[in-house]
């Protein structure tokens, strides 16, 4: 596409969130002021020196950051293609680039007053990393969690109360991710005045899409410092698995207007797309308008938001970023899928190859490298961002191969 | 003049405060809706708000929740919504009829096809709860080209600019959240709900209504003391659940209810006019 030279990513989302025609702010009446508060508050300390030196030194001193960028040599030459760069976001406090985000958000409740956290969470792990901010930062916290999900990740429940949290399981609905978003929405809408909602991807309406990307693009911006040092020049290609899409955005971002950089953004395939069960919206949705901002969605005819599934339950999710849905059309981004066999493969084969485990949502962004490296030369460079650590997983990967542990 | 507007004209005409109902369409069953619609008219309500059942009600409580869950597993959709429309006009033809629902199933509709359909139906009124003002432009405009109200919520958090700008697209009335939360929650300030309604009546001359935490004839009496219209909901739909295997006794007691409300807004706007509390 020949206009997308001349596109400014920076000038996105415009005033109302939007990203071309995705995004904005659909919500309730009710939540427009508090949302509008948070706009406010965010663009004041975005640019507010002492607040991002004091992110600046959690990230370095509590999260541990930079994240090593790791040459994966052995897998590499196993694959006999393109060189292969690990971005070891596993490595945070935590395990994940969960983190990230929760720091930066966690910071601007204590700046705007706020005593109280709510969250929504899948799998546990920004559940996690919010109860750990709230611990660190002495606030209240509350984890909204759907009851499916609060049997299958008991680990990371038991994590978030040890961490002083209170975990309520939803029963609504599907009982999973995205009734734990509409439960945290109810809450915030009733608690406004001292609650902070830490939405844990780009999602959500304005400012959270745009905000979780700034707070994620941490990763995107030491790659490019990192990867220049090593290489002395930009990869090729750059990996990352989309659930909602934080860890991916947070990786592209700073790529985005270079234009010789392909970016693959990889959706959960599930059984596969035909069969519909998967976590594909990018691949088989259509627009739509969920939790506060249009975007590609898995949907019914009559507009009813469908089940998904994943073996991976943090891309267990029917809807994706807007920046993501944006990026699609635009055709600067490309999206494909890796099935839960795939990804399953990938697990094995790095923690094998390389002595790292990962966890099964990054796993989906290993898959996707391992097809598109075969097809490169070793002249050419992919950075896979492997968002998390596999430990939380084993259970699951145990009981897809018979054992029980 | 329009039905909405017709009936609070009556309303203002007799002295008396409008009673607005909500039901999900399609709870516990479709072929309840209708039956319960009329049942609601018998009982006093002047003005029928019908839910359109969604599968992620984030504005509601787990009242409304369980309702479009009942509604959906018959796979109730907005064509089913708006045939119990025209069933329920076939012996009503002045009672003003309101969808209420979210924006996913109207969008995926098609804003033209849904307004025109739901307004050869005899829908009077469309509420998109999770549709702000500075989203709508195209959809107001298509509501209004085929002669539906766009009705549009006010919150205890709205700020005066903004009520401004909603009650300069709203017609028909405008609801007023009377507490911060989701329907069917707790507590009720009356005082705190007349001083946001002073507010609101700077801006516009449409009724305002009053909906969110009035679970009984009390609450509705006190606040139709103070308001042009009161919203029960989350009662009623707590009604139908405890009754949907007979439902006989659900339509009878969903009258009672209604009729209850009833009586006790009009003693409490006959207290007014005798020069009694406030």
């Amino acid at each position: 596409m020949s206009s997308k030279v001349s596109i400014d990513y920076g000038e996105f989302p415009d005033a109302g969130g939007h990203f071309g025609r995705y995004g904005g702010r659909f919500v309730p009446e009710l939540l427009m002021a508090p949302l509008e508060e948070l706009a406010q508050a965010y663009a004041r300390y975005r640019e507010d020196p002492l607040f991002l030196a004091e992110l600046e030194a959690d990230f370095a001193h509590y999260v541990g950051r930079p994240s090593p960028l790791y040459y994966a040599r052995r897998w590499s030459e196993q694959l006999g293609g393109a060189r292969i760069y690990l971005k070891r976001e596993d490595l945070n406090h935590t395990g994940a680039h969960k983190i990230n985000n929760t720091m930066g958000q966690a910071l601007l409740a204590a700046r705007m007053g706020k005593t109280r956290l709510v969250a929504e969470t899948g799998a546990g792990q920004h559940g996690v990393a919010t109860a750990t901010v709230a611990a660190r930062l002495g606030l209240e916290c509350v984890i909204y969690m759907g009851a499916a999900d609060v049997q299958r990740q008991s680990v990371n429940v038991y994590r978030m109360r040890l961490l002083g949290a209170k975990v309520v399981a939803v029963e609504a609905g599907t009982r999973t991710l995205k009734d734990a978003l509409n439960e945290a929405f109810r809450d915030w809408a009733a608690n406004v005045d001292d609650t902070f909602y830490i939405i844990g991807t780009v999602a959500g309406p304005h400012p959270y899409p745009a905000m979780v990307r700034d707070f994620q693009t941490v990763i995107g911006r030491e790659t490019r410092r990192q990867i220049l040092e090593r290489e002395g020049r930009l990869p090729d290609a750059l990996v990352a698995c989309v659930g909602g899409g934080s860890n991916a955005m947070g990786l592209f971002h700073p790529f985005l207007a270079e234009a010789g950089v392909r970016l693959y953004g990889v959706e959960a395939g599930g059984e596969g797309l035909a069969g519909g069960r998967h976590a594909a919206p990018l691949a088989t949705g259509r627009p739509g308008v969920l939790h506060g901002n249009r975007t590609y969605l898995m949907e019914d005819a009559d507009g009813q938001i469908l089940p998904t599934h994943s073996i991976s339950a943090g891309l267990d999710y029917p809807g994706v970023g807007p920046e993501h849905a944006w990026l699609k059309d635009i055709g600067r981004a490309e999206y494909v899928d890796a099935t839960d066999r795939e990804a399953l493969a990938a697990f094995h084969t790095l923690t094998r190859a390389e002595g790292i485990m990962p966890a099964l949502e990054s796993a989906h962004a290993l898959a996707c490298a391992d097809r598109l490296a075969r097809t490169m030369t070793p002249d050419q460079i992919i950075v896979v961002n492997l968002s998390g650590r596999g430990d939380k997983d084993i259970n699951t990967v145990a009981a897809l191969e018979g054992m029980e542990l | 003049m329009n039905r909405i507007e017709r009936r609070f004209a009556a309303c203002r005409e007799r002295g008396r405060k409008a009673l607005i109902s909500y039901i999900t369409g399609g709870d516990p069953r479709p072929d309840a809706t209708v039956p319960l619609l009329q049942a609601l008219v018998e009982g006093g309500a002047d003005i029928l708000e019908v839910g359109i059942p969604f599968s992620d009600p984030m504005a509601d409580g787990q009242v409304i929740q369980a309702a479009c869950e009942r509604a959906l597993a018959h796979r109730v959709n907005i064509r089913r919504i708006l045939e119990m429309v025209r069933e329920f006009r076939v012996d009503d033809a002045h009672t003003p009829v309101v969808l209420m629902g979210y924006l996913n199933p109207i969008e995926q509709m098609g804003y033209a096809v849904f307004a025109r359909e739901a307004a050869t139906a005899g829908v009077d009124g469309i509420l998109c709860v999770d549709l702000p003002p500075e989203e709508s432009q195209s959809f107001v405009e298509t509501l209004q080209a085929n002669q539906l109200d766009p009705i549009w919520l006010i919150a205890p958090t709205t700020q005066a600019g903004r009520i401004h700008r909603i009650c300069e697209v709203a017609r028909g009335f405008v609801y007023y959240v009377s507490l911060k939360g989701v329907t069917g929650a707790d507590s009720l300030d009356v005082s705190d709900v007349a001083v946001h309604l002073a507010n609101i009546r700077a801006a516009t001359r449409l009724p305002v209504g009053v909906g969110f935490g009035i679970h009984d004839a009390a609450a509705a009496g006190r606040i139709a003391a103070v308001a042009d219209a009161v919203v029960v909901g989350s009662a009623l739909v707590a009604q139908i659940e405890a009754h949907q295997s007979e439902p006989e006794v659900m339509y009878g007691v969903v009258r009672e209810l209604i009729a209850d409300m009833r009586r006790a807004m009009d003693a409490a706007v006959v207290k007014i006019a005798l020069g009694g509390e406030r």
